[in-house]
């Protein structure tokens, strides 16, 4: 299945909790080595989608294919070697708080590898210079501001050089700057390491920077999907009023 | 009416045997990561300075008033058939049975416990539990196993603590205080006193060990709710495993008398 470049596919995917569908019918087509955006409401079922892709959840019914198996079939073992080819980065960062910045980096390395501590801890400090944190390396989680922590959380994520990268709302509670700054990293270790990343979050403006590919999830379906400019000069209604909430006149329609 | 009752009875014995099942398994795969390898002894020695260590203070001043007050409530009630040289046995066989690993688990429970079911909550909601699973890690393992191998060895060894305090505390008060004739609380205290309620006591105190993290483990593990959520969890934990381990305590008792 994994033909065509096509790196995560997400056939008919339903989930209900306690009588409310979240899920209806989802279908989704990732590529390999590009950054595809799911955009939609608060609540929308954003974050039940991430978490079926890497096995957090499974699905009342559906099948996700990743690199060629259906994870949703898989047993914890066989399932815990697709997630080797995941890193993620969670919305508060999800940075363990009982170690300090290196070891919470270093810690996916230690775990899973048998490499010497120094090379270990040499590859921990290279990745928090890529994210712009050189020296912080004692520094505990809950010294760190929320940005800080969500480059922390990327130098985490990216540290075993995972083939496809979830971000679960990479600039929810930031400010409008320090969003800018983790959008540029998001968008600048992507071009570099041609990975997969998978990104949700309602923060329309940010995301048209970074995506490749947009999926608009409205009320568990996958609506419209395609390049931003796509999105924009859809003429689906709920398309046009989520974009119209950017309050930029022409967003909607447009195409710069 | 009678509907009603019927529900809620039902949706109580229901809820009661879902948790003792959650607890179970939890219990079951606390063990059986344990057995497998890698084997995580830091982690491990960690929880045992957590729960062992620095739950001594506690357990020490917990141990030695207990055995303080024992010489001094026994000493009024033997007085009275002129048996005071009892003293120091009744000191000894209560604090060694029955209160040394009582006592020692509800402190643990009350100091450890509750903060094992506060971290793990945190780690819940704020989904550092979920980063282990996307890492590929089991959290059991990582999390649980540790906290109830530590538990399991560490309450008895703070049980002997308390024995060996509280005895202590009896000799101060019966001895010292109230002039009891040494020889004659040494004497008996030594004679009426077997190893075999020591070991009966550390067993229990394994047992409590087990009981308090399985249920602060339980309850952190699968909090909800956010910071609401942590503190209901916590203040459940303690107040099951205090129930639990009362509860355990008079059967394992009967099953060894």
């Amino acid at each position: 299945m994994a033909d065509n470049g096509i790196v995560i596919k997400i056939k008919d995917l339903y989930k209900t909790f306690d009588s409310q569908r979240v899920l209806d019918g989802v279908n989704l087509e990732v590529k390999r080595g590009e950054i595809t955006v799911i955009i939609g409401k608060s609540g929308g079922g954003k974050s039940v989608l991430m978490k079926h892709l890497i096995g957090l959840l499974k699905p009342d019914s559906g099948e996700i294919w990743i690199d060629g198996s259906d994870i949703t079939k898989l047993k914890e073992r066989d399932l815990n070697e697709v997630r080797k080819k995941f890193g993620m980065l969670f919305q508060e960062a999800a940075l363990f708080d009982s170690m300090n910045v290196i070891d919470n980096v270093a810690f996916p390395v230690r775990e899973h590898t048998k490499l010497p501590e120094e090379e270990i801890l040499r590859m921990a400090q290279e990745r928090l210079r890529n994210v712009g944190l050189a020296g912080f390396d004692n520094k505990m989680p809950s010294e760190l501001s929320g940005g800080m922590r969500k480059r922390v959380g990327l130098a985490r994520a990216l540290i075993l050089d995972p083939d496809i990268i979830l971000f679960d709302e990479p600039t929810s509670a930031l400010d409008p700057i320090t969003s800018l700054t983790i959008l540029d990293l998001i968008k600048e270790t992507q071009e570099r390491l041609k990975k997969t990343y998978v990104v949700i979050s309602h923060d329309i403006l940010g995301m048209f920077r970074i995506a490749h590919k947009v999926a608009m999830l409205y009320n568990g379906r996958i609506i419209e999907f395609g390049t931003p400019k796509e999105i924009r000069q859809s003429k689906k209604e709920e398309i046009k009023e989520f974009l119209k909430a950017t309050g930029i006149p022409g967003f909607s329609g447009g195409d710069r | 009416m009678f509907d009603n009752l019927v529900r809620k009875v039902s949706g109580v014995v229901v809820y009661v045997l879902r948790e003792l099942g959650g607890m179970g398994l939890m219990f079951f795969s606390g063990v059986y990561w344990a057995f497998r390898r890698p084997f995580k002894f830091n982690y491990i020695f960690k929880q045992m300075e957590f729960i062992g260590v620095k739950s001594a203070g506690v357990v020490i001043i917990t141990g030695t008033f207990t055995g303080m007050v024992l010489a001094l409530q026994s000493y009024y009630g033997f007085r009275k058939f002129g048996a005071e040289g009892l003293v120091g046995t009744t000191v000894a066989l209560s604090m060694t049975r029955e209160l040394g690993p009582v006592l020692t688990s509800l402190m643990v429970t009350g100091r450890a416990g509750s903060a094992m079911a506060a971290e793990l909550g945190t780690m819940r909601v704020t989904e550092q539990i979920d980063a282990l699973i996307v890492m590929a890690l089991n959290p059991i393992k990582y999390l649980v196993t540790p906290r109830v191998v530590a538990s399991f060895f560490m309450l008895p060894v703070l049980t002997v603590v308390a024995d060996f305090v509280g005895i202590v505390g009896g000799w101060l008060v019966g001895v010292k205080l109230l002039g009891i004739n040494e020889g004659a609380f040494i004497n008996k205290m030594t004679k009426y006193l077997e190893l075999d309620d020591i070991y009966n006591g550390l067993v229990k105190a394994a047992c409590f060990g087990i009981i308090l993290s399985v249920v602060a483990c339980y309850k952190g593990f699968y909090t909800k709710g956010g910071a609401e959520g942590v503190g209901r969890s916590t203040t459940e934990s303690v107040v099951i495993s205090s129930v639990s381990i009362l509860i355990a305590d008079y059967v394992l008792t009967s099953l060894m008398f």
